[in-house]
């Protein structure tokens, strides 16, 4: 095994050739924030809250999918990345219809989280106010799209851990979504063994169990936990 | 030490946030040794927003017509405006009627369809102010200084947000302790 050293915020890093900047800086003890990056599931780099900055290039680099390189000097704070990270974010509460007073995770969000990350206390872009739709079909779960952000946790999680593949992206631009069962109501899909799993993977109150009210929506930790060594260790279930 | 000249007013809120103020209790005597109230739906009688405020205080969006008129007013004679609460900050609860589309589908579905006695709609010209298209978010209508988001803002919150006014400093809403949504 083959091993890179790097500066990550100029501390020193050695870690093995394939890893990515998001797993040097975690050896580093260095946190960045994200949103759609799960540990144990593939990662996709869809949500630029990542974004580093590499000595001797212009460009920004998701930390999530960018694979180390001997030498590299690597930058996960400055101004502009601090402030592309709070517009992003921003963007985030702009496009949906985060109402979090009424909403399950309010308290309990990484969402929420974020925000406090990157010291937003107001969004600069127009709220849009989209109409978007729920789905409480399913016996035991719901979907709330106001909420979704579509970071796609719940369709690698169904499709790379459960197997099940009931979730997908459909349309494009304001009018993207998350649909179950090429667009069916979730509860008359008969992939889903309604095991659970997306609501645990959901960052934000938009996957959620029935009768949990408000600020009730308790993620499973070990249940993530789980999650994330489930592929190593070919375990199904717990 | 002549007082700051305090105002506060209420928007498209449910007071939550005002309650929440007037959880400062007895911190109260003290805020009132630094300021005059001047407006206030919960600290004053007066009818006109004065000149010549130093702060106010804004609770809830904007969603009809007196609440545009008053923010409009507000900012005008203000020197620093503080938007306080989610109401005022995202919109929030309020906002959730944008949603609907419009004014007419508001008042059908409000009024008409939920109206289990005597359904009507309400049509008091120059007494029931009417509805914005959509309620908006303060500082999409008129510049905001300071934005306390949180439904509502804890009276520490609050209580940590004014000491600083106090001494004319500029609070740093940042982290844990200061921002927070819901
Ligand atoms: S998911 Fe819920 S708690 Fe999280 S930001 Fe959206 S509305 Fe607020
Ligand atoms: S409950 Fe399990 S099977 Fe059903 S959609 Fe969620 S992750 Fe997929
Ligand atoms: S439903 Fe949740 S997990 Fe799925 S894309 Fe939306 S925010 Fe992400």
């Amino acid at each position: 095994m083959s091993v890179c050293t790097l500066t990550i915020d100029g501390k020193d890093v050695a870690i093995e050739a394939g890893a990515t900047l998001l797993d040097a800086a975690k050896e580093a003890g260095i946190e960045i924030p994200r949103l759609c990056y799960l540990e144990g599931l593939s990662s996709v780099g869809a949500c630029r809250l990542c974004m580093v900055e590499l000595a001797g290039t212009n460009k920004l680099f998701p930390a999530c999918v960018t694979a180390v390189a001997e030498g590299m000097e690597v930058r996960t704070q400055s101004p502009k990345l601090q402030n592309y990270r709070r517009m992003t974010v921003e963007l985030l509460f702009a496009e949906g219809n985060h109402v979090c007073a009424v909403c399950v995770a309010n308290g309990n969000c990484e969402l929420q989280d974020v925000a406090i990350a990157v010291g937003m206390d107001h969004s600069r872009f127009t709220y849009q106010f989209p109409t978007r739709s729920i789905d409480i079909s399913h016996p035991k779960f719901g979907i709330d799209r106001n909420r979704c952000i579509l970071c796609t946790r719940c369709v690698r999680v169904c499709d790379e851990i459960e197997g099940a593949h009931v979730w997908d992206v459909a349309n494009r631009g304001e009018n993207c979504e998350i649909v179950a069962g090429l667009d069916r109501p979730w509860g008359e899909v008969s992939a889903c063994t309604s095991c659970g799993k997306c609501v645990d993977a959901c960052p934000t109150g938009s996957i959620f169990r029935k009768g949990e009210t408000t600020g009730e929506k308790a993620r499973d930790r070990e249940k993530l936990e789980f999650l994330a060594q489930a592929r190593q260790q070919h375990e199904w279930v717990r | 030490m002549t007082k700051i000249r305090f105002a506060t007013v209420w928007l498209a809120g449910c007071s939550g946030c005002h309650m929440s103020f007037l959880d400062l209790d007895e911190w109260l005597l003290e805020l009132a040794q630094h300021v005059d109230v001047v407006y206030s739906p919960v600290g004053s009688d007066i009818k006109e927003y004065p000149d010549n405020v130093d702060v106010c205080w804004v609770e809830g969006g904007v969603a009809n017509e007196d609440n545009l008129e008053l923010i409009h007013q507000v900012r005008a004679k203000t020197k620093l405006l503080v938007s306080f609460g989610d109401c005022a900050v995202t919109a929030n609860v309020p906002g959730m009627r944008n949603m609907l589309g419009g004014v007419e589908p508001v008042l059908k579905r409000a009024y008409l369809e939920l109206g289990d006695v005597t359904p009507q709609l309400p049509d008091e010209p120059g007494i029931v102010p009417p509805l914005l298209d959509q309620v908006r978010p303060v500082h999409e209508i008129v510049n905001v200084d300071l934005f306390i988001p949180g439904c509502p803002p804890s009276a520490d919150r609050i209580k940590a947000t004014l000491e600083p006014l106090l001494r004319g400093e500029m609070p740093q809403m940042v982290g844990r302790e200061m921002i927070k949504f819901g």
